[in-house]
């Protein structure tokens, strides 16, 4: 009688294939992690935190973003409070220049080195571009030398360029899910032309942050897809989201999700994504409460969002950088992202 | 003022159990519905607070 092939143990694997060599998991691996037993979870995050010291460094990049234009955005993501679509209690409102400058100064106050400037919309169109240039220019003339990025849905050629040449340096545009599940997501627009936007944005040399939104109602192994997915654009920075169940979208009743499963994504994507900027963003607040915040930073995350979100909160930023002088992580220097 | 309507959800205070809506104020929303009113207000959040606009009861900030 032949014996059983013994099980190659996906952990022992990963040390070898992404701590070692800085290769980054295949799909089936992805999802033999989200697989793990929870009695597993330190280990994982162990090797996790691990990679991200190897690869990454100990810096934590930390950033501020802000909402320019909020609510009534023609799409329908149905996790999003700020469609227009859905009967949710966010009003339409839009930020003038000096709370935008207001804003970027609270930001760089906390020691962040990016602020994101943030629309609800399909696209910008010319005001919003204006007001996003004036902004730019109003922050710098602030005396704030802090990264500019910026998030406005999908672009034209033409706004690529334009966003370039006014010194916006990174643009975030989430794939937010796997490409299998998107449609069950956005009705309004397809995964593929997210895509292409962010194809134009690397091409263009702007660095590209790319996440998503963990508990939509994908599969594991829609994750572990969504997972190997990110990891061909090669993200500059991923900015991994929890559902917030926002009342009136469609999502209103989804579960939050439960902190097991949400350290093994972060471990797993960290495991999929060796090299990228891992960033803890909207909500972890009511996945993980401060404790797994601190697991989170310990296993394999290197970039937070301090402060509020868009039209949710977070903590207040102070409790944040202690968290993270409390984990002796130093915080990334302006200086070493020029 | 007293507070009639609940901030998260807009129904009257003495209605129902706020007490989910509560946690949800106290950990990640501002307030969406003026307390006095309960009209929708215009909310503006920034990194370090927010403000909420009631057309008819004026302007709450997080201070």
């Amino acid at each position: 009688m032949t014996a059983a092939p013994e099980q190659v143990d996906v952990l022992g694997a990963a040390r070898e294939q992404v701590l070692e060599r800085g290769v980054g998991l295949s799909e089936e691996q992805v999802l033999a992690v989200l697989s793990l037993s929870d009695d597993r979870i330190p280990e994982l995050l162990e090797l996790a935190h691990q990679v991200r010291m190897r690869w990454c460094g100990p810096e934590v990049e930390v950033e501020g973003i802000v909402s320019l234009k909020t609510g009534g955005c023609p799409e329908d993501c149905h996790f999003c409070s700020q469609s227009g679509q859905f009967p949710s209690p966010v009003r339409s409102a839009w930020l003038d220049i000096p709370g935008l400058v207001r804003a970027a100064r609270q930001t760089r106050d906390t020691g962040a080195t990016e602020f994101c400037i943030v629309a609800a919309v399909r696209g910008p169109d010319k005001r919003l571009l204006s007001q996003v240039r004036d902004g730019v220019k109003a922050i710098r003339a602030d005396g704030n030398d802090i990264q500019i990025a910026c998030s406005l849905g999908m672009l034209t050629q033409e706004q690529v360029d334009e966003l370039v040449e006014m010194g916006v340096h990174r643009y975030n545009h989430n794939l937010e899910t796997a490409r299998s599940h998107f449609p069950n997501v956005v009705t309004t627009h397809s995964w593929e032309e997210r895509w292409d936007t962010l194809k134009m944005v690397r091409e263009a040399g702007m660095e590209v942050c790319c996440g998503g939104i963990i508990g939509m109602g994908e599969t594991l192994a829609q994750r572990a897809e969504f997972a190997v997915q990110l990891a061909a654009l090669e993200p500059d920075e991923v900015p991994l989201n929890f559902l917030i169940p926002n009342p009136g979208t469609p999502y209103e009743n989804y579960p939050v999700v439960e902190g097991t499963e949400a350290l093994k994504t972060v471990g797993a994507f960290r495991l999929a994504l060796p090299r990228t900027i891992l960033r803890f963003a909207g909500g972890r607040e009511l996945t993980f409460g401060d404790l797994g915040a601190k697991q989170g930073m310990l296993g394999g995350v290197n970039a937070i969002i301090v402060g509020n979100y868009l039209t949710n909160l977070g903590r207040p930023a102070q409790e944040d950088l202690d968290m993270l002088d409390e984990l002796s992580m130093p915080i990334k220097e302006l200086s070493k992202t020029l | 003022m007293t507070a009639v309507y609940c901030g998260y959800c807009g129904k009257e205070v003495g209605e129902a159990d706020h007490s989910a809506c509560a946690k949800r104020l106290r950990v990640i929303d501002p307030p969406r519905f003026c307390s006095v009113c309960a009209r929708r207000m215009v909310v503006q959040v920034t990194p370090a607070g927010w403000t909420a606009t009631c057309s008819r009861h004026g302007e709450t900030t997080s201070g």
